[in-house]
């Protein structure tokens, strides 16, 4: 046995994995905790000293104890939807890189979303195949929640838990069985409230929160608290978020961000932007010197339009802008 | 043929996800059929057919939805193998929570949502408990933290299965599904097959059509809840043993 669990007792079981206490209540011995020097050995057969054992190595993974950090994605080209060759053949993503993906409707964005989060090994219609720092993943991508590849950000999610903001973290960093949640709440919050403008507390519901407040926060605890090493984003919504500083968020958390978008300035912040058509990658573009500039400019009007947002809400005339 | 069991509480998504998944195995050039096991209506049958999925349904009326499933299974599997389907799937609801058609030996699939609240991995119980692949739906409208905690909730209550997110609507997910729907092995026949579960115990006198309350009406397999009364306060009593009843 890999653990050595049958020379343990339960107090030593319980500090090492606390999750423990909850498959053995499950399995009979609810009252267990109150024991904490009686050997397992003792309790268990050595069946249940197995399935223990299973659980867990199981939640050991779950939890990222034996995960290698992943450091870059590369997507090989498959085929476009007439059956011929992806103009693109081959895409690397390395963390702290920003790619725009841009098409029409039903160009083929999802598809490519969907290969990656599948881990596509030729065997999906696109015949694309993805790789996960150079070596062919194994199957623990595709089936287990906790090594889900892509964590996803969209307009339409919403939070739907009768919780406080406070309470909400602390659940989701339980579930993560992350260390230090406390320190993680605080930084969650405050970059939230960086990011959102409009300030709230720790103890708001998240339900009453507004849609750019929930964008933020959505945004701060996918960056701190989701395993997934890819984060894609459906649009950032252009009122009441900094979306500059979003990005600087995911970056410095070492995520690789993809972000579907047809927003020019977010466009633009992009490293590179992938062109989809036909159900296949046409071409990857850098933003030229004149884009670069012309991102200054687009900002200024983003500003102004904001500005004049701002005046409406006040109860203002727009009869000058 | 293969035979592919789907159970999930009402309105979480089983019959997007299965007329998805199936989409491309008839892509496929498959021949897939369900059958849908309800209560007291369905129309599901209609959208089944519309998609070019042949279709069979079985209300179960007044009796246990799913000891109604589990006495009509091995016809099912029959009328799929005359209809020459290579794919046939079950469709049916955990109604009480307390039920799982799911068979030794027969891909297991449970359907459950985001939406349903974290605690309902815990209650629903054998149908997730022992299931091989659990599809979660509804990602699409939550958080992404609300998604990572719910199946983090489901891998305590299954840690065995397999974890899909599966969008009805898109049908995001529904192809890798498909991929797991044709690599199973044939099954010919399941008599003789067991249950992984055992089936909600009954056969009280309200089984049998009593509608009247009260102890002198109670038969057979009943249990009385412990409300922890003070004495002296007037109970129902025990229930009634068939055997000493008149």
């Amino acid at each position: 046995m890999s653990r050595e669990l049958e020379t343990l007792n339960v107090g030593e079981l319980l500090a090492r994995w606390p999750f423990a206490e909850q498959h053995l209540s499950d399995n009979g011995h609810a009252e267990i905790a109150d024991r904490p020097e009686a050997s397992l050995k003792a309790i268990l057969d050595c069946e249940q000293l197995a399935a223990l054992d299973g659980f867990v190595g199981m939640m050991e993974d779950f939890l990222g104890a034996s995960e290698e950090k992943v450091t870059e994605i590369t997507i090989t080209g498959g085929r476009a939807k007439d059956g011929s060759d992806e103009p693109v053949r081959e895409l690397t993503a390395r963390v702290g890189d920003v790619i725009c993906i841009v098409g029409p409707t039903g160009s083929g964005k999802s598809r490519l979303l969907a290969d990656i989060e599948w881990v596509a090994r030729g065997d999906t219609p696109t015949g694309r195949h993805v790789t996960i720092n150079g070596q062919v993943p194994d199957d623990k991508w595709r089936f287990s929640s906790e090594f889900k590849l892509v964590a996803q950000l969209s307009q339409n999610m919403n939070f739907v838990m009768d919780l406080t903001v406070e309470e909400f973290l602390a659940l989701h960093a339980e579930s993560r069985q992350a260390s230090e949640p406390e320190e993680k709440i605080q930084r969650i919050w405050n970059w939230a409230n960086g990011l959102a403008g409009e300030p709230f507390t720790l103890d708001t519901p998240v339900t009453s929160l507004s849609g750019g407040q929930s964008r933020a926060l959505m945004i701060a605890d996918t960056a701190v608290l989701s395993a997934s090493p890819v984060v894609l984003i459906d649009e950032i919504e252009n009122a009441g978020i900094d979306r500059q500083q979003a990005l600087d968020i995911l970056i410095k958390e070492e995520k690789i961000v993809l972000m579907a978008t047809h927003d020019p300035i977010l466009a633009l912040m992009g490293d590179r932007r992938v062109i989809i058509n036909n159900g296949a990658m046409q071409k990857v573009i850098e933003p030229s010197a004149a884009e670069r500039a012309n991102l200054t400019e687009l900002r200024a009007l983003d500003a102004k339009l904001m500005g004049l947002r701002h005046r409406l809400r006040m109860g203002e005339r727009l009869d000058e802008i | 043929m293969r035979f592919v069991t789907v159970s999930g509480p009402p309105s979480s998504g089983k019959t997007a996800v299965i007329i998805k998944t199936l989409e491309h195995l008839q892509k496929a050039g498959q021949e897939v059929g369900v059958v849908k096991f309800d209560c007291l209506f369905t129309d599901d049958d209609e959208l089944y057919r519309k998609n070019g999925i042949k279709v069979r349904k079985g209300l179960a009326g007044a009796l246990c939805p799913d000891h109604y499933f589990v006495s009509n299974v091995e016809e099912c599997v029959q009328w799929g193998k005359m209809e020459n389907l290579n794919v046939l799937v079950s469709e049916s609801a955990g109604l009480c929570n307390r039920c799982s058609p799911h068979i030794r030996e027969i891909l297991a699939v449970c359907v459950i949502d985001n939406l349903s609240g974290i605690n309902t991995p815990k209650k629903i119980g054998p149908m997730l408990k022992a299931a091989d692949i659990v599809i979660i739906t509804k990602g699409d409208i939550v958080s992404q933290a609300e998604r990572e905690v719910f199946a983090a909730r489901v891998h305590m209550v299954n840690s065995k299965a397999r974890i899909l997110h599966v969008n009805g609507i898109t049908g995001q997910g529904s192809f890798e599904l498909s991929t797991l729907w044709s690599e199973i092995e044939k099954t010919e026949t399941v008599e003789g097959k067991r249950l992984r579960f055992s089936m909600p115990a009954a056969l009280c006198s309200y089984c049998l059509g009593e509608t009247r309350i009260g102890s002198d009406f109670q038969m057979g397999n009943v249990r009385k809840m412990d409300l922890e009364m003070p004495t002296g306060i007037k109970t129902d009593g025990g229930p009634t043993d068939l055997g000493s009843s008149t």
